[in-house]
């Protein structure tokens, strides 16, 4: 049994003082002096050809300092991902969706840039537009990229096993099709961006609340042509993202335009409804399930066709249709598999990561065709689960290498905490239980720009100063790492002050996405922390008499494992330290990738791709209204493998925020989008869980210690996210008998199957 | 700073539109701030951007989400549906004012505690919004914590530890509100 003394504990965020207190400097809350404002303007059409654009009222407005349209700045794309670079800071020759950027603006003050805004007139020649990625593929509808046909700017076929003989093999197969719509991160902070230029080094400088500050200044650099060594990007307190701020704006690149032009800072900062209608959703999918199952419930082939709406963009396009396949492939052992994706352009605002990333979608599919699966065939939802799950070892039909899981635990430890004996299809009509299942990876491998940095300063006082490239969203990364160091230099957290995220500063990141900052860039901090003791624990060794690997660390002390009483402390040995004169401060460096066959392959090639996976079961018991139509979501429980969390608090945190991300996604979360324009896009009209919507909670923790994990951890924030939705509709199914399958399930639809359920019942009374 | 403020946004019509801007006496945490604002100021606009008091924040600028709230002679409002006009002679509070001195206030200390705040947006909201329920009611039960809070948002922490942290407070385990 490992002793551990700041890992494992409940350690407040090391910043939670400054948040509580309104210290906390996100991206708007910066003031640089001389500091002109900025405003976008953005397409009125879906579709459209611009002809003209007049800035000349804008230009002439008093106050006024700069206006710029596409042709104004290089030609040049971006984008997240390398080869699916297809969006222009500002709109070229064409607009493909409403609040598609078209010019931009910067003056002397807000209003002032606002009114100038208003003042620029820009004439389109309206295209035919198209909606659904259903009609976008078919042959003539209107191409949203000229380059390509078909509207499918990505898409992958991948094949485990042998599916035909896997359907011969089967008792039954079973087809059913779903929905996933449009939901929005509505992270609390609105994007925002706020650049200054250098013009006698021709530095530049970016405060931006992003998730993923390398790319950002690599695509700067790209796009704005200006040498990479030149920018920094600093990101201030990022307030939510939720994928949302995996990405880059035309706020990033028109404050970085502007401030280089005009000498000045610059301050870009996007309005609720611009976040709604112009960052990212999750995408809106369209799934067809094709399942072969033995008459025990056993899971011999399946084929999974999605199509997924990307909106007018590409944004992590390869990416999210990769993942969405590939992890299919857990939590359950499925030797014949097909997955055909597409991602379908439509003239509707940008698909992109959310919590998930591609992967909820057709989670809720899956486990809602289980469900139903089983009911047809007469056998236990929860046993097909636990029939089908996958165990740590053995070989898996993609390749991954699942170390340790606790999967098939956490089906029975769910099932048995919600009640599932007792109470599934036994409780009153209108009230019910359902269960759902998943598992994701702590980060993907197997692909470019993985690797995290951590360099660590024990200062002549003991102050720890770490330095890493991650990107704390508010999720704690920032914490984790300090107590990964401080666990492993032997400090309190209090000895231990962290900067991070700056790229001016900090050692290379990956960024936050893919729910593997934990593993990857805290791994990063072990490796440094460990460079620490290799210089330090040497000194330590003569003072003690004894040998390095004897030697435990923990609060300022070193002692000697089996003779504590020889002991000294952190203070001493630093004086002992510089006396033999060696330099201070000692700085320890490492940096940590996901261990992979080679780089670069996760598009293309199977492998393992993710240094581990967590596993768990989430359990929902909802009271249906029936007068209504309302769901009530009374209790959600999660038996959850995470491996060994670092903060036991910060993962509850994680958990609970899903579960209440899950039940808007169920029951009531759409960005509503017709003929390409949005409906919703306020927080009053889109509606996202308040704590009126707050149902019981229990976390129930499966204990595993994987081995690749620092301190043996997994990912822990974006797995909770996937069966929360489908536990609360197959509850619903129970509750009521229905079986929806799409998403949200609203009281509208609730309320229509009830009636037409009475009107069937009476036609058979007749 | 002020002089500035107003030699820069004279020069536009929505400023001489908007008729006259005027020097406001907004009394906010005891101390006295003379801002220029127009008549369509909003509270908020005053704090963040005249006063600098940049912890009360903008999360949708229409009274939807609780991030702005402030509290005007002791009454949780919203700051960014208030006109700064509205909040002259009367006695602002906003989070800059919750804690003395370098202590941090037993709600704020069970906030940090419970673990009741990740990306940080929302919390000085919630304070503001918890501080009234406390003053009216010191220990409310948890029902009525979920109502007077549900007009605050958060997409991070689920609510769950904002509730905690806001009950312990309220059962005396952090020594009372202040």
């Amino acid at each position: 049994m490992k002793v551990l003394n700041v890992v494992g504990q409940r350690v407040p965020m090391h910043d939670a003082a400054a948040k509580i207190t309104g210290q906390a400097q996100y991206t708007d809350d910066l003031v640089l002096p001389g500091m002109l404002f900025g405003k976008l303007v953005r397409s009125t059409v879906a579709h459209g050809r611009i002809k003209s654009i007049d800035v000349s009222k804008a230009k002439a407005l008093p106050g006024v300092k700069g206006v710029i349209t596409g042709m104004d700045i290089p030609d040049r794309v971006y984008g997240i991902v390398p080869k699916a670079k297809d969006e222009h800071a500002l709109a070229r020759e064409k607009v493909r969706y409403i609040g598609d950027e078209v010019a931009a603006v910067v003056a002397i003050d807000q209003e002032t840039a606002e009114e100038a805004a208003r003042l620029i007139t820009v004439e389109y020649e309206e295209l035919p537009a198209v909606f659904d990625p259903l009609d976008a593929i078919k042959e003539g509808a209107p191409l949203v990229h000229e380059n390509t046909p078909g509207n499918v700017s990505a898409q992958i076929h991948k094949e485990f096993g042998d599916l035909e003989a896997g359907f011969a093999a089967s008792d039954y197969v079973f087809e059913d099709s779903y929905y996933t719509h449009a939901q929005n991160h509505a992270p609390m902070e609105p994007h925002a961006a706020l650049a200054s230029y250098d013009a006698l080094n021709g530095d530049l400088t970016l405060w931006s609340g992003t998730q993923i500050p390398y790319f950002l200044k690599r695509n700067l650099s790209t796009t704005l042509v200006i040498p990479e060594q030149n920018i920094r990007v600093i990101k201030p307190k990022v307030g939510g993202g939720f994928g949302q701020k995996i990405d880059m704006f035309a706020k990033d690149f028109c404050a970085c335009w502007f401030a280089k032009e005009l000498g000045r800072p610059v301050k870009f900062l996007y309005d609720r409804e611009e976040v709604f209608q112009s960052t990212r959703q999750r995408h809106p999918m369209y799934l067809t399930l094709k399942t072969g199952v033995s008459k025990e419930g056993k899971i011999i082939a399946q084929k999974i066709t999605a199509h997924a709406d990307g909106g007018a963009y590409n944004s992590t396009a390869p990416l999210m249709i990769t993942l969405s396949c590939f992890f299919v492939m857990i939590p359950y052992k499925i030797e014949n598999l097909v997955y055909e994706g597409y991602h379908v352009y439509t003239n509707k605002p940008v698909g992109g990561a959310m919590r998930g990333h591609g992967i909820p979608q057709p989670r809720f599919a899956i486990e809602r065709q289980i469900d139903q699966i089983a009911k047809r065939i007469g056998v236990d939802a929860s046993e097909m689960r636990l029939l089908n799950a996958i165990e740590a070892g053995e070989p898996h039909p993609a390749g991954f290498i699942i170390n340790t899981c606790g999967f098939a635990d956490s089906v029975r430890e769910a099932s048995k905490a919600i009640g599932w004996a007792e109470k599934r299809g036994k409780l009153p009509f209108g009230r019910g239980v359902g269960i759902a299942c998943a598992s994701f990876p702590s980060g993907v491998a197997n692909m470019s720009h993985l690797a995290s940095g951590c360099v660590v300063q024990l200062s002549s006082e003991g102050r720890v100063s770490v330095l890493s490239g991650a990107a704390d969203i508010g999720q704690g990364a920032e914490t984790v790492i300090a107590q990964i160091v401080a666990e492993r230099v032997g400090v309190p957290m209090e000895d231990v002050h962290i900067t991070a995220a700056d790229t001016g500063l900090c050692p290379l990141d990956a960024g936050t996405f893919g729910s593997g900052v934990t593993v990857r860039a805290g791994n990063a901090a072990l490796n440094a922390a460990n460079d620490i003791r290799a210089q330090l624990f040497p000194v330590v060794a003569e003072a003690l008499g004894c040998e390095v690997d004897e030697i435990e660390a923990a609060n300022r002390l070193f002692w000697v494992r089996d003779d504590p009483d020889r002991s000294v402390g952190m203070r001493d040995i630093l004086r002992q330290y510089q006396y033999i004169d060696r330099s201070l401060p000692i700085v320890g460096r490492g940096a940590w990738v996901p261990p992979a066959d080679s780089a670069t392959t996760l598009l293309t090639n199977n492998g393992n791709l993710s240094p581990n996976y967590s596993f768990m079961t989430q359990a929902a018991e909802v009271e249906v209204d029936l007068e209504t139509g309302r769901v009530n979501v009374i209790k959600v429980l999660t038996a959850h493998d995470c491996g060994q969390p670092i903060n036991p608090m910060l993962v509850e945190g994680q958990l609970e925020g899903s579960i209440l991300g899950g039940i808007g996604y169920a029951l009531y979360e759409d960005s509503t989008c017709i003929d390409g324009q949005q409906h919703n896009p306020s927080f009053l009209d889109y509606g996202f869980p308040t704590m009126m919507e707050l149902p019981e909670m229990e976390g129930i923790h499966i204990d595993t210690d994987d081995p690749i994990g620092p301190f043996g951890a997994k990912e822990a924030g974006e797995g909770t996210q996937l069966a929360p939705a489908p536990a609360i509709v197959n509850a619903i199914a129970d509750a009521i008998g229905v079986d929806f399958d799409r998403l949200p399930v609203t009281p509208d639809m609730i309320l229509a199957a009830l009636k037409k359920q009475r009107e069937e019942a009476a036609g058979e009374a007749r | 700073m002020c002089a500035h403020a107003t030699a820069q946004a004279t020069g536009t019509e929505k400023g001489r539109a908007m008729g006259a801007k005027r020097i406001l006496t907004l009394n906010v945490n005891g101390d006295d701030y003379e801002v220029v604002c127009a008549p369509n100021t909003t509270l908020l606009e005053a704090l963040r951007e005249k006063a600098f008091l940049t912890g009360t924040k903008r999360g949708c600028d229409l009274g939807a989400c609780g991030a702005c709230t402030v509290l005007m002679d002791g009454e949780a409002i919203l700051s960014c549906i208030t006109l700064a006009v509205e909040a002259e002679g009367r006695s602002i509070r906003t989070i800059e004012g919750v804690s003395d001195g370098g202590e941090l206030s037993p709600l704020q200390q069970a906030f940090v505690d419970h673990g009741a705040l990740q990306c940080g947006f929302c919390s000085p909201g919630f304070i503001m919004s918890a501080t009234e329920l406390l003053a009216e009611n010191p220990h409310p039960e948890r029902a009525e914590i979920q109502r007077r809070l549900a007009g605050n948002l958060c997409r991070c922490t689920g609510y769950v530890k904002i509730v905690e942290a806001v009950e312990a407070v309220a059962q005396g385990a952090e020594g009372g509100a202040r």
